[in-house]
């Protein structure tokens, strides 16, 4: 890409959808599209009304995106791609400047390399630097080289000049697959090798592109990341365990299983924990954001159980039909305590015992003094 | 005083026999109703209170007061009190009322009451080391021998009867009687000592869960020393009553002593329990200001309150109140140790359904009805003109 | 009166008997687990509350859903073991822990129900099982009145009742299957298996995870013990066990009960006596009238 190629780093997402001519519709549904993946957690979705969250975005400043790729399947940017709203093309012209991306960009060898260096100049500590894939390490990370630096070296180099570093995905937030064991590679994640910049993980295998993209964009509009937890993943989408919001956890609960795949069960669409579900150990998103923007699209949505894909110990770490072990079961409120009350006393028939037991005594104290007058009659009678 | 009984006479349905059998009809149908409808909708029973009213006052209790045959008994003719003996025929009445309406209270009560003849019948099934099962056959057994006991009052009548079927069977039956009756009558001693010191054992079984103040190995013993207190009591209660409503003279003179026996039984029994608590180092439990204390504490004053009004007395009215004083206070030291002691857990309540005290009315109206028509029609009380002698002599029928 | 004095001797000398009697028993021996006793181990730390085991004992059981439970039509959410449940788990919870408790029939060693049956349609039979049998059962519910862990449930709502409790799924057993809750538990937090198997295996864990339990297998000594063993990390009163240790629940009863008629000397010597008191009385009442 030569430099004319190079956006104004000025223009607002709304400016630039006016000139590109994408409809005002078009860019609305995305609007929504991000509200509905991020209904909290990001200051640019907390508005009230879908105009009002447009109009944020809208005077959002087109981030300046640069993408690296490392042990990576690409699998990330794939899930990027399996967006119709923005489809791809929106995508990386109107709402992110997408400058440096090895498998969309036209360029190839010399002119992919000028054009990293352009786009890291052009927006100079203010691009936002997406990392794709692990970096091998063992043996100073020669198993990686590209344009004849190893992996380390440039990332390293291209991190030092981004404001911030997304890594997208499992392998780039904490090694994935390639650092599945024995890890010859020595596959790492980002945040183990860059320090000195904001590091936001989005593991997954793949994660929703929506997150990417409200992360992105909370980034350009605010200056800041989204909250994120101790791991450095944002708080919106992985607070909680697949579990907690599972369609199925109904099924958890009161104890109906999928024994075998195909079984009776499994065809009543019961709960996968039997199968190997690793849902009650991985924090995504995915219960409640499906993918491909098809509604049950995603591992348990079709029938197999969770396998942990985005969970740092879990994803390729423990095997896929293995249970895991639940250490937070938090048990639903209404579950058998250990003393239930079980019932109470009929304020009637109380009243008929109370009225009983009076009668008896009061009819014991009658008899008796009839009795004391009757016995006195005869006595006074036989005295005579 | 009148050695033969005599049929009271008068006529069967007055205005108090009929509220009574009213009552008693209410019963019936309640008792329809529970078959009909099963026992979970009909009584307040529940899976931490399996036992309740019917068992704890219309068996155990209603046994108890039925005892008035066995402590009369023991005392004409064990302990050869022969004065006494026209007390007899009505406490064995009351006895043998007493145990037919506890009869029926457990068949009402159980929930399979279809294989209740197999108790007495399949011995191949029989478990001897059930203390219930030893309870069941004494009782079905005990019921038999007081109607067999009580048979030579409607012979008597039977043998001057216009039918002369009846006649003829009540003259051929009488003299076979008069023979075997002496071994029918130690089996009325025996029966009575055995199920009514076992409905003691009862309760032991539930183990941990009986409130140590009521749960002792001597249980069983207390049972059967308050039984024949309480049999004594009833008989004072009885009579009283009898003389009241039928408008005779009651034997006071002989009563009262009925009723220091009964008093000298409610306080021989508080010292032995309270020597019992003291052994077993469970006396402070006494002391302690909790629910079952105080119940613990209304026992031992029922128990003891009929001194005063037996001792240096000679009215039968006060005499009637010790009396009912006794046998409220054996009933309640049944109803404690049957529901008030036992903890089933945490949750758990339980107080009689309308229907259970329904039910439970009925029958006890049903059998004070029947009573009272019994004795208007068949030689069962004693009439009472003056103080009788010492010694029933040999040549009079043995009853 | 003449008698006076001897009546009393004798009234005496019969108390002193009565009373001696207790005193005088031989105490019940303690039971010991047959051969091929079979059992489960309830591990409550293993056991996540998912409650497969309360859905697959129904099944295989044959059991209807319970809809009394929380009283608002909650479908099948029983709160303890009843007349449609034979196997329940309970949660304790308190504001520094949590866990759960597995409750079903405990086929004690010396069970007090199978001492409390009139005609023995409770039993304990091969491997230890307690059953239930219909054609001997008149439902006087002694079984759950003596019962220390609240096991046998009537069937309340029938007009037919039955006596509802585990049996340890021995129409399963017979089949060579496992019982239903040991065949479903994920996590293996409750296995069945030969009880000395069991009780060693959970002394092993004892052992070896000791921080993790309270060193205790509950069962193995209790109320005379059980076949049914649990481990737990918190303590077992909280889990809903009221009693721990102490001798098997029928002894209190039947030491006092055998003592007094072992043999059933003591009625028949007493009915003898009782028939001999009576003629000698009626012999003097005669000479009396005579003289």
């Amino acid at each position: 890409m030569s430099a004319s190629r190079i956006p104004e780093a000025d223009l607002t997402i709304a400016e630039h959808m006016k000139r590109s001519g994408v409809s005002r519709r078009h860019f609305i549904t995305f609007c929504g599209k991000l509200m509905a993946v991020a209904p909290f957690g990001l200051a640019i979705t907390n508005g009230l009304t879908l105009e009002a969250v447009a109009a944020e975005i809208g005077k959002t400043r087109r981030p300046s995106v640069v993408w690296l790729h490392f042990q990576e399947c690409t699998g990330c940017t794939e899930t990027l791609l399996r967006t119709s709203e923005p489809d791809i093309a929106d995508l990386i012209f109107n709402i992110i400047s997408l400058d440096y991306h090895e498998t969309v960009m036209a360029a190839a060898g010399r002119d992919a390399e000028l054009a990293l260096y352009d786009a890291m100049k052009a927006n100079d500590g203010k691009f936002v630097c997406v990392v794709e894939g692990a970096i091998p390490t063992k043996q100073n990370g020669i198993f990686m080289k590209k344009a004849g630096k190893t992996g380390i070296d440039m990332l390293k180099q291209v991190t030092s000049r981004a404001a911030a570093v997304i890594s997208i995905g499992s392998c780039a937030s904490w090694g994935g697959i390639p650092s599945s064991g024995p890890n010859p590679t020595g596959a790492t994640g980002v945040d183990q090798l860059v320090k000195d910049k904001p590091v936001i993980n989005i593991p997954g295998c793949p994660p929703n592109p929506y997150v990417l993209l409200g992360t992105v964009l909370e980034f350009a509009g605010t200056g800041k990341p989204p909250a994120l937890d101790a791991k450095g993943r944002p708080k919106f989408a992985f607070d909680r365990l697949i579990h907690d919001h599972c369609p199925r956890r109904a099924h958890f609960d009161a104890g109906r299983f999928a024994a075998n795949f195909g079984d009776e069960g499994h065809r009543q669409g019961w709960c996968l924990y039997k199968l190997g579900c690793k849902g009650p150990a991985t924090h995504a998103p995915c219960s409640t954001r499906h993918f491909n923007e098809v509604v049950d699209c995603w591992p348990i949505g079709v029938g197999h159980p969770c396998f942990g894909c985005a969970e740092q110990g879990v994803g390729y770490t423990i095997p896929l039909f293995d249970t895991v072990e639940i250490t937070r079961p938090v048990p639903p409120d209404t579950y058998p305590p250990i003393i239930a009350e079980h019932g109470g006393i009929s304020p009637l028939a109380t009243g008929l015992g109370g009225l009983v037991g009076g009668a008896i005594v009061g009819a014991g104290v009658i008899a008796s003094r009839k009795l004391s007058a009757v016995d006195t009659e005869s006595e006074s009678e036989t005295k005579e | 005083m009148e050695a033969h009984a005599k049929p009271a006479g008068g006529p069967i349905l007055t205005k108090s026999s009929i509220v009574l059998f009213a009552f008693a009809a209410i019963g019936f149908f309640l008792i329809f109703l529970r078959f009909v409808l099963g026992l979970g909708v009909t009584t307040a029973l529940s899976d931490g209170y399996p036992w309740g009213l019917w068992i704890a006052f219309d068996v155990v209790t209603g046994t108890a007061f039925a005892c008035g045959g066995y402590a009369m008994a023991l005392l004409v003719y064990i302990f050869n009190r022969g004065k006494y003996h026209p007390l007899i025929r009505p406490a064995i009445l009351t006895s043998a009322l007493g145990y037919t309406i506890a009869g029926l209270s457990v068949v009402i009560d159980v929930g399979r009451p279809w294989w209740v003849w197999k108790v007495p019948l399949y011995f191949w099934d029989w478990n001897l080391n059930s203390v219930l099962f030893e309870v069941a056959v004494c009782i079905m057994a005990y019921m038999i021998v007081l109607w067999i006991e009580l048979s030579p009052a409607f012979f008597e009548r039977w043998k001057e009867s216009k039918w002369p079927a009846l006649r003829k069977f009540a003259q051929a039956v009488s003299p076979i009687l008069d023979k075997a009756l002496v071994w029918i009558v130690a089996l009325g001693l025996l029966l009575p000592t055995m199920h009514q010191s076992s409905l003691g054992s009862l309760m032991l079984l539930t183990g941990p869960r009986l409130h140590p103040l009521w749960s002792t190995p001597y249980l069983p013993a207390f049972f059967l020393l308050t039984c024949i207190a309480m049999g004594y009591a009833v008989v004072v209660f009885e009579s009283s009553f009898s003389a009241v409503a039928l408008k005779r003279k009651a034997e006071t003179h002989l009563l009262l002593n009925l009723g220091k026996l009964a008093a000298a039984g409610g306080v021989i029994f508080v010292v032995l329990r309270f020597i019992d608590l003291a052994a077993r180092g469970r006396l402070g439990l006494v002391f302690q200001s909790d629910f079952h204390a105080v119940f613990f504490w209304l026992e031992t004053i029922l128990f003891v309150l009929p001194l005063a009004f037996t001792i240096g007395r000679r009215n039968l009215g006060s005499l009637f109140l010790g009396a009912i004083t006794l046998a409220l206070a054996g009933a309640l030291y049944r109803f404690d140790t049957f529901l008030i002691a036992f903890s089933p857990g945490q949750g758990w309540h339980y107080f009689p359904s309308l229907t259970e005290q329904l039910i439970t009315l009925g029958l006890i109206s049903f059998e004070v009805a029947v009573y009272a028509t019994l004795v208007k029609l068949f030689p069962i009380l004693a009439g009472v003109s003056k103080p009788a002698p010492t010694n029933v002599p040999a040549t009079s029928p043995a009853y | 009166m003449e008698t006076n004095r001897r009546d009393l001797l004798k009234g005496l000398a019969a108390a002193a008997t009565l009373t001696a009697i207790p005193t005088a028993a031989i105490a019940r021996e303690k039971r010991k687990a047959p051969a091929d006793a079979v059992g489960l181990l309830y591990d409550s730390t293993k056991c996540i509350g998912c409650k497969a085991c309360v859905v697959r004992c129904k099944e295989v059981n044959n059991l209807p859903a319970d809809v009394t439970g929380y009283g608002e039509g909650l479908y099948d959410s029983p709160t303890s073991l009843n007349e449609y449940t034979k196997n329940i788990i309970q949660l304790y919870k308190d504001d520094h822990e949590q866990a759960y408790v597995k409750r079903q029939c405990m086929h004690c060693l010396d069970p007090a129900c199978v001492s409390a049956c009139m005609l023995g349609a409770l039993q304990k039979r091969e491997h230890g099982i307690v059953t239930w049998a219909a054609n001997r059962c008149i439902g006087c519910r002694y079984c759950a009145l003596a019962c220390a862990f609240n096991v046998p449930k009537f069937q309340w709502s029938k007009r037919a009742p039955k006596l509802i409790k585990c049996e340890l799924c021995s129409h399963r057993l017979a089949e060579g299957k496992q019982p239903g809750c040991a065949e479903v538990c994920p996590r293996e937090a409750v296995i069945y298996g030969k009880y000395t198997d069991l009780l060693d295996e959970a002394h092993r864990r004892l052992q070896s995870e000791p921080d993790k339990y309270v060193q205790k297998v509950y069962g193995e000594n209790d109320l005379g013990g059980t076949q049914m063993l649990y481990l737990s990390h918190i303590p077992f009163e909280n889990l809903g066990f009221r009693f721990s240790g102490g001798e098997a629940v029928p002894a209190l009863q039947q030491t006092v009960q055998h003592g007094v008629y072992k043999g059933f000397i003591a009625p028949v010597v007493l009915y003898a006596v009782l028939g001999a008191v009576m003629f000698r009385n009626r012999r003097s009442d005669k000479k009396d009238v005579e003289k």
